[in-house]
């Protein structure tokens, strides 16, 4: 049961951080890659409200495994993230290599600390 | 991605002559023609995902230890996007969905940027600074370094061969249409390829 709601969860997410890089991605022109760090950011918010909803007592453990392991942990990814970081370093765009770490690790981190804190709002 | 469409973000004038021109963007929406990718994406992703998971079962963090499991499933992730990105880009040719379904689904699955973000969190509201600090710092600067490393090693162990050298002779450059993902060579700076796309085509 519980790996079918991780897997579950995981081929929602994988496609959803596909599709949503391909739809930032076309609306601009920069070698920032906006739509992985839209995804990183937007699945840390979902998982810091789901891991809120859960210690609130509002959603269950097999929430956050669906929600939580499953579709943020597919949605959310490193090695995209750390091969378009190095790409961007290799080709000398070093200083966008720097503000896409910096950008993605206080976004994702600040994602987690608001998706939390909109939990206590909601559920306390 | 031949859409038969303008290219992303080209505006058009529409309407009939003597009309007041608006300007129209043309896009297609980003699953268009994406059937066979978004499945290898998905089956990839529950696969990774998956793996994730057994590895949280065989190695549980302690709820106020070090999340070393989290580090240690995103460096190897890492580490196996570099070498994959080298074979499917430089060393090729590739099936189409090689890319989509390794890169993107598999290593996007079983790597997680939302996990490590939350141990952090965790940590830092325990409080345990220090700790939270070093993974935040730490897992970053491990993952540039595993996927660097991969690169950089799968290049030597596996010399260019025969196709480069076909590439060379007359294949489609970088950015034209009709090439194949998973049959790109990439120069450094470009936009092109991403390991989040299957096609890099736009």
């Amino acid at each position: 049961m519980n790996w079918l709601l991780v897997v579950a969860g995981a081929v929602v997410g994988a496609p959803l951080r596909f599709l949503t890089d391909r739809f930032v991605q076309s609306r601009h022109h920069t070698v920032f890659p906006w739509g992985t760090f839209t995804a990183n950011v937007a699945g840390c918010l979902v998982l810091g409200l789901v891991t809120g909803a859960v210690t609130a007592g509002a959603a269950s453990s097999h929430a956050l495994l669906l929600l939580g392991t499953g579709l943020c942990g597919a949605l959310t990814t490193y090695s995209t993230f750390s091969y378009e970081t190095l790409r961007m370093a290799e080709g000398g765009a070093r200083g966008q290599a720097v503000a896409n770490v910096v950008a993605s690790v206080t976004g994702g981190l600040g994602a987690v600390f608001i998706g939390a804190a909109l939990a206590r709002a909601l559920w306390g | 991605m031949p859409t038969g469409a303008s290219a992303p973000g080209v505006e058009e004038r529409v309407g009939a002559p003597g009309d007041a021109a608006v300007p129209a963007r043309r896009q297609p929406p980003p699953w268009h023609g994406q059937g066979a990718v978004i499945a290898a994406v998905s089956a990839g992703g529950g696969i990774g995902a998956a793996a994730r998971y057994a590895a949280s079962l065989i190695w549980p963090q302690a709820t106020d230890g070090f999340p070393w499991t989290t580090l240690a499933v995103n460096v190897i992730g890492c580490a196996l996007m570099g070498a994959l990105m080298v074979l499917v880009t430089e060393r090729g040719p590739a099936h189409r969905l090689a890319r989509p379904f390794l890169g993107t689904g598999v290593l996007g699955g079983f790597t997680t940027f939302s996990t490590y973000a939350l141990d952090v969190r965790h940590l830092l509201e325990l409080p345990r600074a220090a700790p939270g600090l070093a993974c935040l710092v730490a897992t970053p600067l491990a993952a540039l370094a595993a996927v660097w490393c991969a690169s950089a090693l799968t290049r030597r162990l596996l010399p260019p061969g025969r196709w480069q050298a076909q590439r060379a002779e007359g294949a489609p450059r970088p950015g034209e249409r009709g090439h194949r993902a998973g049959e790109k060579e990439h120069r450094p700076g470009e936009k092109e390829p991403r390991a989040a796309e299957g096609q890099g085509c736009r």
